[in-house]
């Protein structure tokens, strides 16, 4: 009874106004846009998420007939999905072996390209409490990294061996977002991410560079979806990330271009 | 009898509850047809399947132990006593059933993580972090499972007359004497119930015990998220171990449907 549920007769007349001179003001930008967009579906590894975006900017101005769509998530799930049938012109995956598998069901237009590499870091919270400076330090902290199931575990634990750090994790995370989020939270004092991470997790993180001879390079592949419908403007796709352009906006966000 | 006197099923009711029924046992056959008998013992016996198997077991009936010792008062509260804002207080109850159990995660470790709200002091002054460690997998797991029990033992409190509480009172026993030997024996079916309920959802937990409690073999790493890894690497793997989770409850909730349920509602 006391609860302002029904606003008064001339409010909702007003209201209704105004939806309606909403519709009416955005109709003729629909009715601009006549000819049909063709897309472009990308499936890419989530550690792509900034460059992509910004790539997809730069490809929809030279193309303004085409709306790229990217699907972003774990580079073994990715390929799940295309070798289930799901509808992908491109994929782009953080290894080579989950673009193997769906290049070993004979889904790949061609042999699948390496078109970067991301190495690994590690990153403290901020304020590094506790005052993580080499990578001997953490056999003395509480460190989180990748499950070796997904890639970037599979690189943390290559690396620590490499390094010969006994040492074990205190958790082993599903993806590399999880350990950015268990250090910047405080709770675990360092954790094993890509140096992309680092780069996009800005001030929120202290970084602590691995030396490059310990360091574990994890090559990036892309290809073309045998089943896609616009092969032609995947392979612009492919063109525009292989291009000038492309390895600057790679580099940018911390990638190894060759 | 009674079902000749009222007339058969009707088919506005049958149809529905068919196509409930397939849509709930379909997916779950469909796990089982694809087991890979060959490999099966083999997936099933590694150790980090035992391993994780035990850890689950044992975590899961802390978890549903605990519900118990705090969610009976609980609900006992929420369906006897009149205060003011109760119903606010059982919306607050179910919240972590609407809550992604992600989100839930991440709310426990704002609470009780190194730097959480409680945990900073935990830490600070006993030195205690529960993070990574099986208290947090213990408590993700009540976080989740807790509101099942609370709910269905609170309908079990509205269910039973409170008339034989006031008849109990006027013979002389005090509440809590008539709560120990009136009320809690006739609400004891929908206890049980929502004690199995509760750590049917605690051996399921997933979310919120990668979130709170990371994963480690042995330490945190339950079996839920032992298929969810796997199924990066293995899928048959994978497989494998849903069906030992599938097993484990179907037998619990059989077993316990057999001597608990029926035994005391009839």
């Amino acid at each position: 009874m006391l609860s302002p549920s029904h606003p008064p007769p001339v409010r909702r007349i007003a209201t209704a106004a105004l939806i309606a001179g909403c519709l009416l003001a955005t109709l003729p930008a629909c009715g601009g846009g006549t000819e049909a967009k063709s897309k472009l579906t990308i499936f890419a590894a989530s550690s792509l998420t900034e460059s992509f975006d910004q790539l997809e900017r730069a490809y929809e101005k030279e193309h303004p007939g085409v709306d790229i769509v990217i699907s972003y998530g774990s580079s073994t799930e990715l390929a799940d999905q295309i070798t289930q049938g799901a509808p992908a012109d491109v994929i782009a995956t953080a290894d080579a072996n989950s673009i193997g598998t769906v290049d070993d069901a004979g889904l790949l237009d061609g042999a699948p390209q390496q078109f970067t590499s991301n190495t690994l870091a590690i990153v403290t919270p901020a304020d590094n409490p506790a005052a993580v400076a080499s990578i001997d330090d953490l056999n003395d902290v509480d460190f989180v990294t990748c499950d070796p199931s997904a890639p970037c575990g599979a690189a943390a634990s290559s690396f620590l061996k490499k390094a010969g750090i006994s040492a074990a994790p205190v958790s082993l995370e599903a993806d590399v977002k999880s350990v950015l989020s268990k250090v910047t939270l405080g709770e675990a004092d360092a954790g094993i991410v890509y140096v992309t991470d680092s780069v996009a997790a800005g001030e929120k993180v202290t970084t602590v560079a691995i030396p490059a001879d310990l360091n574990v390079v994890n090559p990036y592949f892309l290809g073309v979806v045998k089943a896609s419908d616009a092969p032609d403007l995947a392979g612009d796709w492919i063109a525009l990330v292989m291009s000038q352009v492309g390895h600057r906006v790679l580099a940018d966000a911390g990638f190894g271009v060759q | 009898m009674s079902l000749k006197r009222l007339g058969g099923a009707p088919v506005g009711l049958t149809v529905p509850a068919l196509v409930a029924l397939t849509f709930l046992i379909v997916p779950v056959v469909a796990v089982v047809l694809r087991v890979p008998w060959s490999t099966f013992l083999s997936d099933i016996s590694s150790s980090g399947a035992r391993d994780s198997l035990r850890l689950s077991v044992v975590t899961s009936l802390i978890a549903a132990g605990l519900c118990l010792l705090f969610g009976v008062p609980l609900a006992w509260i929420l369906a006897r006593v009149v205060f003011p804002g109760r119903s606010l207080v059982r919306a607050l109850v179910t919240l972590p059933l609407v809550l992604p159990p992600v989100v839930g995660g991440v709310a426990l470790l704002l609470a009780l993580g190194r730097r959480g709200l409680v945990g900073q002091w935990l830490d600070l002054w006993f030195g205690l972090t529960i993070p990574f460690t099986q208290t947090a997998v213990v408590l993700a797991q009540t976080f989740v499972a807790l509101p099942f029990l609370v709910i269905s033992v609170e309908g079990a409190f509205r269910a039973s007359d409170e008339r034989y509480d006031d008849a109990a009172a006027t013979l002389g026993a005090s509440r809590w004497h008539t709560f120990r030997r009136v009320t809690l024996p006739l609400a004891l079916p929908g206890i049980v119930s929502g004690a199995v309920l509760s750590w049917a959802r605690a051996l399921g937990e997933f979310g919120a015990t990668i979130t709170f409690a990371g994963n480690f073999p042995g330490t945190t790493r339950t079996m839920p998220i032992e298929v969810y890894l796997a199924l990066n690497s293995d899928p048959d793997a994978a497989i494998a171990l849903s069906m030992i989770l599938i097993a484990v409850s179907i037998g619990v909730l059989a077993l316990l449907r057999e001597r608990w349920l029926t035994g005391l509602s009839t």
